[in-house]
């Protein structure tokens, strides 16, 4: 399923768009960083509510395309631009983690 | 080919763009993948330790053919006990730094675990150099 589907599926805002093609193999929700750079594999969706710069560092370093906020996270500035330099797609869900987590893996799990 | 980065105390806005820049650096080189993401693992969670633990550092990376080799070096309180230091979970992580979503001592186990050479030297009061080999064949 592509980033695109996700985002209708799941009604989120997108705040970059950029890899909106792109397959989606898979999803990692974790809000501690260090566990994302140790367990995540490039290719995956990304679910957490930290909304700093280094989200964006991580995500590019694990080829990660995209990263859904949850409970309507907004990304501090720099964040945001880091994003549209490192080509990392910005998704907000209203939804909390756990249910974020439910209907993505209804759809792709 | 020779690379040196500073570290700043505390600067965890540009956190990452040593590793960024290796990655970039490796995927030139067409460096095969999976030793591409061992070494940015390892990198970037090094560099965030002497950020978010030291007064200042700085990052060298030696990349041959044969081998990457990353010493992150700082200025900064040391680790006193690195056996505990070693251990999935153990943490002196500030509560800010913890807020980010650091300081749940896995730094140093995923450099252990995404390296093929680690040695830590530590003085406490002064400061840490941590060696990472990456061997590329």
């Amino acid at each position: 399923m592509t980033v695109k589907e996700i985002i209708e599926k799941l009604d989120l805002q997108c705040l970059n768009e950029v890899n909106l093609d792109t397959e989606v193999t898979g999803a990692y929700a974790s809000d501690l960083l260090s566990d994302v750079m140790g367990n995540a594999r490039s290719g995956q969706i990304w679910i957490t509510m930290q909304t700093h710069k280094n989200v964006t560092a991580i995500a590019s370093l694990k080829d990660i395309p995209a990263v859904i906020l949850v409970r309507g996270g907004v990304p501090d500035i720099d964040m945001l631009e880091h994003a549209k330099d490192e080509d990392i797609c910005i998704l907000v869900s209203k939804d909390a983690t756990f249910q974020v987590c439910g209907k993505l893996y209804a759809l792709i799990g | 080919m020779h690379y040196t980065f500073n570290i700043e105390r505390g600067n965890f806005t540009d956190a990452g763009q040593a590793s960024s820049s290796v990655k970039r650096t490796l995927k030139q080189l067409g460096v095969d993948p999976a030793n591409i993401k061992r070494t940015v693992v390892a990198l970037f969670e090094a560099e965030i330790n002497a950020v978010a633990h030291a007064y200042g550092g700085t990052i060298d990376v030696d990349i041959d053919g044969e081998k990457i080799v990353m010493v992150v070096a700082d200025e900064g309180p040391g680790i006193p006990n690195l056996d505990l230091a070693m251990q999935e979970g153990w943490s002196t992580a500030s509560a800010k730094v913890r807020e980010m979503g650091y300081g749940a001592g896995m730094g140093l186990p995923n450099i252990k675990k995404n390296t093929d050479d680690l040695k830590i030297d530590t003085q406490v009061g002064v400061g840490t150099t941590v060696t990472m080999t990456v061997y590329l064949t």
